[in-house]
């Protein structure tokens, strides 16, 4: 048939060079889709090989407590790279310049606090999550209740955040409808973690974590090599084409007022700290030397993969900022600022490692998605379930209804991303770190390190944070004027973690102190134990028999 | 179980562990704290400053320096800490954890 011959090979030539982007800014790449393919098909086989090893809760829970600390490094680096920081960051780069360095410096400044105050102790008294190390001395039902919340509502806003963002992203990268593109991750995201649990979810966010590192170095050093390996003939091409000019390199061209800076500054230190679904990756290492080696990796491949980040940012204004061909027909970048470290992909490495790039985004909202409905479904199964409602189920009942909440908040997740589909969504995952610092940080700081904390303490500070940053939220700038669309907002500050953490660290700190119960007594009476079990690991989880 | 945490806590050196660690473990956390609030407090209210260019002729800015040194920082004292936990720490806690469970 030597009518079709020809038109299958104009088929095959435009799969190996057709256009990256269409007219419309969509992308279509070839390329992109086979990448993808390939990481979609090696990520169900990890399942599938996963699947067979998963039995016990221990085994869904934490990946029966066998992951390395390098292996867990990667993947907490993995957890923390998600979509949102690597197109986020670089996207406030390219549209602010310095201000963008706020949330690299930021994110990072967790991590040392992180190792030097929680890890050891969260592994040496925890079991598959936080909530297990902070209800080992107070009452079970109202600590596990409240922990349970602070992390369903950080991981669901947090879940919207990442979703919304993912049918945005992909409808640009792949021209799928949002509403495919969004069902699509749920699916994948519900069939990875149901099978598979902590380690398919674990070995999915590994690969991603290598592949988005390998890919933002490469890209890194193509840009580099244009400006002969110098930062300052970087930065001066990126002040040439920037419509800010000088000012790309100073502070000020975000955020303005001092009390936002510093509110922001704390809610990306401490946030980090309250995050759930990192929080329960202590818990898949054998001991808490592992722990600390795997916050070590994490912190060392986070510090890196920000600095490639950065020079990407400054990147992407030097080669891509104005240039024929990034541009829709307003003159702004096509599919938004977000989307400066894909295009600036395709400008210093061609065809091929703009599919790599735009596949690799995919794989890393997959993962990290998939982390965080983990997280969920163990806060439903385990810390309520299994603790609260009926504490003697079944291991099996339990696994069981793990797949259940799996599912559930996998159908929610896509429900949610299309009900918000053209809500702003930066301030769900604000209002997620916003979460984890005043509500979940407090909780396990204070259990850890003080012993006067009690029950009621505990839960009345939590309540008084949840509350105030909440409620700052919805009174703030964000959604009481830009969703909601009032005049002016009743709370003037779009950043409310200062104010929710202090709620939160007064509130506990003044209701134990004044709690005199005969409960309150024997909670601080076993500090002791806890104490003794957090700094030694004997009696620890997994532990070996001493 | 119980015995085990009474001798532990009778142990002299298991004190001074605790001591050791959380003191570097704090030292640290302050380092790090005061090293990143110091650049947001310098974004907050000096940022003509952080704006300054680093010396004649280059584009670098004051600001820019800081915010990597901040983030090198922060890796290099989580490997302070690691090095440290090693070098020491487990080792000892392992000879306490040992002794406490052998004695009678």
């Amino acid at each position: 048939m030597p009518a079709v011959r020809p038109r299958l090979l104009v088929g095959l030539a435009a799969l190996a060079t057709g256009p990256a982007f269409a007219a419309d800014g969509v992308s279509r790449s070839p390329t992109a889709i086979l990448f993808f393919l390939g990481f979609v098909c090696s990520t169900l086989l990890i399942t599938w090989w996963a699947a067979r090893r998963t039995r016990t809760t221990r085994d869904f829970y934490a990946a029966g407590g066998n992951i390395s600390g390098l292996q867990n490094g990667l993947a907490i680096a993995g957890d923390f790279m998600s979509a949102a920081s690597f197109l986020g960051v670089s996207g406030l780069i390219f549209g602010f310049g310095f201000d963008g360095l706020i949330y690299a410096v930021g994110g990072l400044a967790g991590w040392p606090l992180v190792l030097f105050l929680l890890s050891e102790r969260l592994k040496n008294l925890g079991k598959y999550t936080f909530a297990d190390a902070v209800s080992l001395r107070l009452a079970a039902t109202p600590i596990r209740s409240l922990a349970a919340c602070g992390s369903l509502v950080a991981v669901v806003l947090y879940l919207i955040g990442q979703m919304v963002g993912a049918g945005k992203l992909i409808e640009v990268l792949f021209g799928l409808d949002y509403t495919i593109a969004v069902v699509t991750v749920g699916a994948l995201m519900i069939v990875y973690v149901c099978f598979g649990g902590m380690i398919a979810t674990t070995w999915v966010q590994i690969i991603k974590a290598v592949l988005l590192l390998s890919g933002a170095t490469l890209v890194t050093f193509l840009v580099l090599r244009q400006f002969n390996f110098s930062f300052d003939q970087l930065f001066r091409a990126a002040i040439e084409h920037h419509p800010h000019g000088i000012r790309v390199m100073q502070p000020g061209e975000m955020v303005h007022d001092p009390l936002s800076i510093i509110s922001l500054g704390v809610a990306l230190a401490f946030g980090t700290s309250g995050l759930p679904h990192i929080l329960m990756r202590f818990f898949t290492v054998p001991d808490a030397r592992e722990a600390r080696r795997s916050v070590f990796f994490a912190a060392g491949f986070i510090g890196y993969f920000y600095t490639l980040t950065f020079v990407i940012g400054f990147g992407a204004i030097a080669l891509v900022a104005g240039r024929e061909g990034f541009l829709d027909g307003a003159g702004k970048l096509l599919g938004g600022d977000n989307m400066a470290a894909i295009h600036l992909a395709r400008a210093a490495g061609g065809e091929l490692l703009l599919g790599f790039m735009s596949a690799v985004c995919f794989a890393t909202i997959l993962a990290v998605v998939s982390g965080l409905t983990l997280s969920g479904a163990s806060a439903i199964s385990h810390d309520l379930y299994a603790n609260v409602w009926r504490k003697e189920a079944s291991e099996r009942e339990v696994v069981t209804l793990s797949r259940y909440a799996t599912i559930g908040l996998g159908v929610l997740a896509v429900s949610l991303a299309l009900l918000f589909e053209t809500q702003n969504v930066a301030y769900m995952v604000l209002l997620a770190f916003t979460v984890g610092a005043s509500v979940n940080f407090p909780l396990l700081f204070l259990a850890m390190y003080w012993r006067n904390l009690t029950t009621t303490g505990a839960v009345t500070g939590g309540i008084m944070g949840l509350v105030t940053a909440i409620g700052c939220i919805v009174l703030g700038p964000t959604v009481w004027v830009e969703v909601l669309g009032n005049a002016a907002p009743v709370v003037p500050y779009k950043y409310p973690a200062v104010f929710a953490m202090l709620a939160s660290f007064s509130g506990s700190i003044v209701v134990s102190l004044l709690d005199r119960s005969p409960r309150a007594a024997q909670e601080r009476a076993d500090f002791r134990h806890q104490y003794i079990r957090s700094q030694t690991g004997v009696g620890a989880e997994g532990a070996s028999g001493h | 179980m119980e015995d085990i945490y009474r001798r532990i806590d009778t142990d002299p050196r298991f004190h001074a562990l605790a001591r050791a660690r959380s003191r570097l473990g704090w030292t640290l956390s302050a380092a790090v704290l005061l090293a990143y609030f110091a650049f947001i407090f310098a974004i907050a209210f000096a940022p003509d400053w952080l704006a300054q260019p680093l010396h004649a002729g280059t584009v670098v800015t004051t600001g820019i320096l800081a915010g990597v040194l901040v983030i090198v920082l922060c890796v290099s004292l989580t490997g302070v800490y690691i090095w440290q936990a090693n070098r020491r720490y487990d080792g000892q806690n392992r000879a306490i954890v040992d002794d406490a469970s052998r004695a009678p």
